[in-house]
């Protein structure tokens, strides 16, 4: 029987890190990951935390009103981040979700289920938002136009990709079964994104692309750019702390955390 | 000759024109749905009955019904197709076949076709023939009721196809049957939009050609990615 001691060395000698380079696929052990992610939370709230404040305040406070709509136009810097957000975090959702499908990790499958609440959220309020401002602007509350049904469909994207991985006991299947219902939603997230440009929406086209000036006062896009930050970094810092908890759901009969258990309780 | 029973007998089944592992499969379907036609027929009734309700909530008044119609009619006949393919799969894998069809040489998409087809034959195709019926129902026009069933022809089998693969990601859950409404209904409603879309159009009297390019590229579409997407559902729920 070898000596533990020798061991363990002689594992070191066979797996040597080079000095100054971090081996990234370390975080894929659901351990690992747990106490990255507890380290990173707190920095990402605290992100979230300043830029929401500095967008908020020079978006209400500082930007002046708009020509046309007066002062209900406001409501874009909470619109269009979590718009945007919400078909970021699907596609980041579906990446993780077919990796862990197509790699056989665990940590992605478990790290996509964790992102689906917030970009459903995402969703919602980018819907409910958006009915805030069509009221007093466009009239109307609700119009289905592509933009807003292609918007729709994509929440119900989210909630049917919660609903499965929730109904499934078995945590392989429910991951890959997830991974494909998201994989085929994923042809959704180009068409919200061109459907302004493709069908003659209600909505208004792009003001602000990749190629060109924007349309928007600087001011304007300014506190739109830091609440963007800002819903990001509360996108990781809840994905994260969800993900944690989902860790320790599914590898609860595992060493580190029963170690773990009894330490919190001792 | 008698339709293949397990995977020894998939084997042995030449891949000749009429053999091809799409008829084979779909054969066998479609000889299970005569001998149960009550199965088969059920998704048509609840579709005529569905239907049939909304005169009743709605009034009488022809004018209402005929706005109302296209649209009724297209998501009554939605929510049958998630009916009938609930089951696709159900009695397949109670007995013990569809894990055979998985171990099969030929390859699963091509029996995943042959089911798909037979399911729209057997569950789709009655309700496009329904649909005048019910056209005459809501008091459409002739050209309405063309653009209803041609919208339902090259519509109900995207509905088959889509419906295949919510019932292989639900395959043997408790909550499957309601679950499958949920996955697969948000993945449907283009084809609902641009049918019921259609005979609008047509009604007011434009032409629908638009539509049913649409809706012919969405079956196109469908019918090379969704049998691939059932099949690797099915070694999802089956590993």
């Amino acid at each position: 029987m070898r000596d533990p001691a020798t061991a363990s060395s002689q594992a070191t000698i066979k797996a040597p890190m080079k000095a100054n380079s971090v081996r990234w696929s370390t975080f894929a052990a659901p351990s690992r990951f747990y106490a990255l992610a507890g380290k990173l939370v707190p920095w990402f709230w605290a992100v979230t935390a300043i830029f929401a404040a500095a967008g908020l305040f020079i978006g209400f406070a500082i930007a002046p009103a708009d020509f046309q709509q007066g002062n209900s136009y406001r409501i874009i810097f909470i619109h269009v981040p979590a718009a945007w957000m919400s078909m970021l975090v699907y596609l980041v959702m579906a990446f993780w979700a077919v990796w862990g499908w197509a790699f056989n990790t665990r940590l992605a499958s478990m790290y996509a289920r964790a992102l689906a609440p917030t970009g459903a959220l995402f969703t919602f309020t980018a819907l409910w938002t958006g009915a805030l401002w069509g009221k007093p602007t466009w009239g109307t509350w609700w119009v289905w136009d592509a933009r807003l049904t292609s918007e729709f469909i994509l929440l119900l994207l989210y909630l049917g990709y919660i609903a499965l991985t929730e109904a499934i006991d078995d945590a392989r299947r429910a991951a890959n079964a997830g991974a494909l219902l998201a994989l085929v939603g994923v042809v959704n997230v180009p068409i919200i994104y061109f459907s302004v440009r493709w069908w003659n929406t209600l909505h208004q086209g792009a003001t602000i692309s990749a190629t060109s000036a924007p349309k928007m006062a600087s001011i304007m896009l300014t506190a739109l750019l830091l609440m963007t930050v800002a819903f990001w970094a509360y996108s990781f810092a809840m994905a994260l702390t969800r993900a944690r908890a989902i860790v320790l759901e599914q590898e609860a009969d595992t060493e580190w955390v029963r170690r773990l258990a009894t330490t919190k309780k001792g | 000759m008698t339709a293949p029973a397990n995977a020894l007998e998939f084997a042995s089944v030449r891949s000749t024109t009429l053999h091809s592992p799409i008829w084979t499969v779909a054969r066998r379907d479609l000889l299970l749905a005569v001998r149960r036609r009550v199965d088969a027929l059920l998704p048509l009734g609840f579709f005529i009955v569905a239907a049939g309700l909304f005169p009743l909530g709605v009034g009488p008044e022809p004018q209402t019904l005929r706005q109302i119609a296209p649209g009724v009619v297209w998501v009554c006949a939605l929510l049958a197709a998630m009916l009938s393919v609930m089951q696709m799969f159900a009695s397949d894998e109670h007995d013990g076949s569809l894990e055979q069809m998985l171990l099969a040489p030929q390859p699963l998409v091509l029996l995943v076709a042959g089911k798909v087809f037979a399911n729209w034959l057997s569950t789709g195709l009655p309700l496009v023939l329904a649909a005048p019926v019910l056209g005459v129902v809501f008091d459409m026009s002739a050209p309405g009721i063309a653009a209803l069933v041609f919208g339902l022809l090259i519509g109900t089998p995207v509905l088959s196809l889509l419906g295949a693969m919510g019932a292989a990601l639900t395959l043997g859950l408790r909550s499957g049957g309601a679950l499958v409404f949920l996955l697969v209904l948000p993945l449907t409603i283009p084809t609902l939009i641009f049918g019921a879309g259609a005979v609008v159009a047509v009604e007011g009297g434009m032409s629908a050609q638009a539509h049913f390019s649409v809706m012919g590229a969405l079956l196109i579409f469908t019918t090379l990615g969704a049998p691939w997407a059932t099949a690797a559902a099915l070694r999802i729920s089956l590993d």
